[in-house]
């Protein structure tokens, strides 16, 4: 008889179109939105993404959400909005406000996944930090250094980076080799290297608060 | 051209080394700057003429680009270090032959945050524009604001914000000169990504600026007003 030593993960399988509630998110949260929804067995939710890659362009974020927002809302029960503020200067809740839609509380994921109370707490001790995530642990080479010109302009280091002091890495999960990236990345800015485990933090209450049928 | 294919910049006629500068301005090429306003001054030019139309220009429309999508941040940031570069040789001469100013602003990054490269760029192009400016840096309280306004008397208070979390800190600044009864002598421009003219206006700031060339462009309005007034008044 051959074992097969199931992963909590493996139990249940998420697949997009089945749920009632829509989750619209950000691409850099799909990885951590799947995990959390088979890990919990959440057959309530079904996940459309955005570029994660609009982080640094956020004019293109609202007006996406709310073509969403609008394209979608007759297939399902509701709809719940995952990204932070990101840079959108209140923006994006005031487009969600006249939608009628909610999302997560706080300014960025950074704060949500540190727990919000959490992270402004921290604030005055830490605003000289450069916050990675699992997402951009394992994306800095393209997101960060190449996505800032770094690699062809090493010169410009100190224009983007001379006023931070170092590299946190918020982990949502145990995960060596992006320990290990957090470390080089740190590296390759100069910066001293902090690593703190967060696990999903508010992304996983917030989502769970959801997460029952909805009648 | 030299003898080694390189262009010899010496060779150009005054109008094709302003045009040349645009060009290096716009790809960055801070040592080739530096050469052709060296070469500019050596000809008899003003250092304020280099300044406004070798630099300034080319600046403008680097400026047009990046508002366009055309350029990105590391291509403006590139362009504005060789900006720099031909300001820290115009700077002193400028000083020394009177060239005109235009007003006085003191500028700095919000307490709590530490992102100055828009301020920056604002800085270095009100510069060129003419104005005298006074950088505080990054992280400036309200105390901080509050001392160098009272220290350099400024016609303008340019406040800078990158993070959604450290913008309604401009706010305090506002309300606090408000509470002070010296809100109205000062034009208070801000700006940051994630601002906006709804942000700018519910916070009592006379202006919000979306760009460094927005900033400059506005500034001189506001001079041009007060100037106006007091002429008026006169």
């Amino acid at each position: 008889m051959t074992t097969v030593d199931l992963k909590p993960s493996d139990e249940f399988q998420f697949a997009t179109g089945k749920g009632e509630v829509l989750l619209i998110a950000c691409g850099a949260l799909a990885r951590e939105i799947v995990d959390l929804i088979e890990r919990n067995r959440w057959a309530a939710f079904d996940v459309q993404c955005l570029p994660a890659k609009w982080h640094n362009t956020p004019q293109f974020i609202v007006p996406a959400v709310r073509e969403k927002i609008r394209t979608q809302r007759g297939k399902y029960k509701s709809i719940f909005v995952l990204y932070g503020d990101c840079g959108t200067g209140g923006l994006l809740d005031k487009m969600l406000e006249e939608e009628g839609v909610e999302r997560i509380d706080g300014p960025h994921c950074y704060a949500f996944f540190s727990g919000n109370p959490e992270f402004a707490s921290r604030a005055d001790d830490e605003f000289t930090a450069f916050y990675l995530t699992d997402y951009l642990a394992r994306h800095f080479d393209k997101l960060i250094w190449a996505g800032l010109g770094l690699d062809r302009h090493p010169e410009l280091l100190s224009s983007y980076f001379g006023n931070y002091t170092k590299v946190i890495y918020l982990a949502q999960t145990h995960d060596k080799q992006l320990i290990e990236n957090g470390r080089k990345a740190a590296e390759q800015l100069g910066l001293a290297y902090e690593y703190r485990f967060t696990g999903y933090g508010e992304l996983e209450s917030d989502i769970a608060a959801r997460s029952a049928p909805l009648a | 051209m030299s003898d080694d294919g390189e262009l010899d910049l010496n060779s150009l006629s005054n109008e094709d080394l302003v045009l040349q500068v645009h060009d290096d301005l716009y790809d960055g090429l801070k040592e080739e700057v530096e050469a052709a306003v060296h070469i500019l001054l050596g000809r008899g030019w003003a250092p304020y003429k280099v300044l406004t139309e070798a630099l300034v220009e080319g600046m403008r429309i680097v400026g047009i680009d990046f508002r366009d999508g055309i350029l990105f941040v590391p291509e403006v940031l590139l362009a504005a270090n060789s900006m720099k570069a031909g300001m820290f040789i115009l700077r002193p001469l400028l000083i020394a032959t009177g060239a005109p100013r235009l007003g006085k602003m003191v500028i700095g990054t919000v307490k709590g945050d530490i992102h100055d490269i828009g301020k920056n760029l604002v800085g270095m192009m009100m510069e060129g524009a003419g104005f005298e400016v006074i950088d505080l840096g990054i992280n400036n309280s309200v105390e901080k604001y509050l001392g160098a306004i009272e220290e350099h008397g400024p016609d303008i208070l340019g406040m800078s914000a990158l993070l959604t979390t450290t913008m309604p800190y401009m706010k305090v600044v506002i309300d606090t000169m408000k509470e002070k009864g010296m809100r109205d002598d000062y034009v208070v421009l801000v700006g940051g990504a994630p601002l906006n003219e709804e942000f700018a206006k519910a916070i009592g700031a006379d202006a919000y600026c979306r760009d460094a060339a927005v900033a400059v462009e506005t500034a001189k309005s506001f001079m041009a007003r007060k100037h106006n007034q007091l002429a008026a008044k006169g």
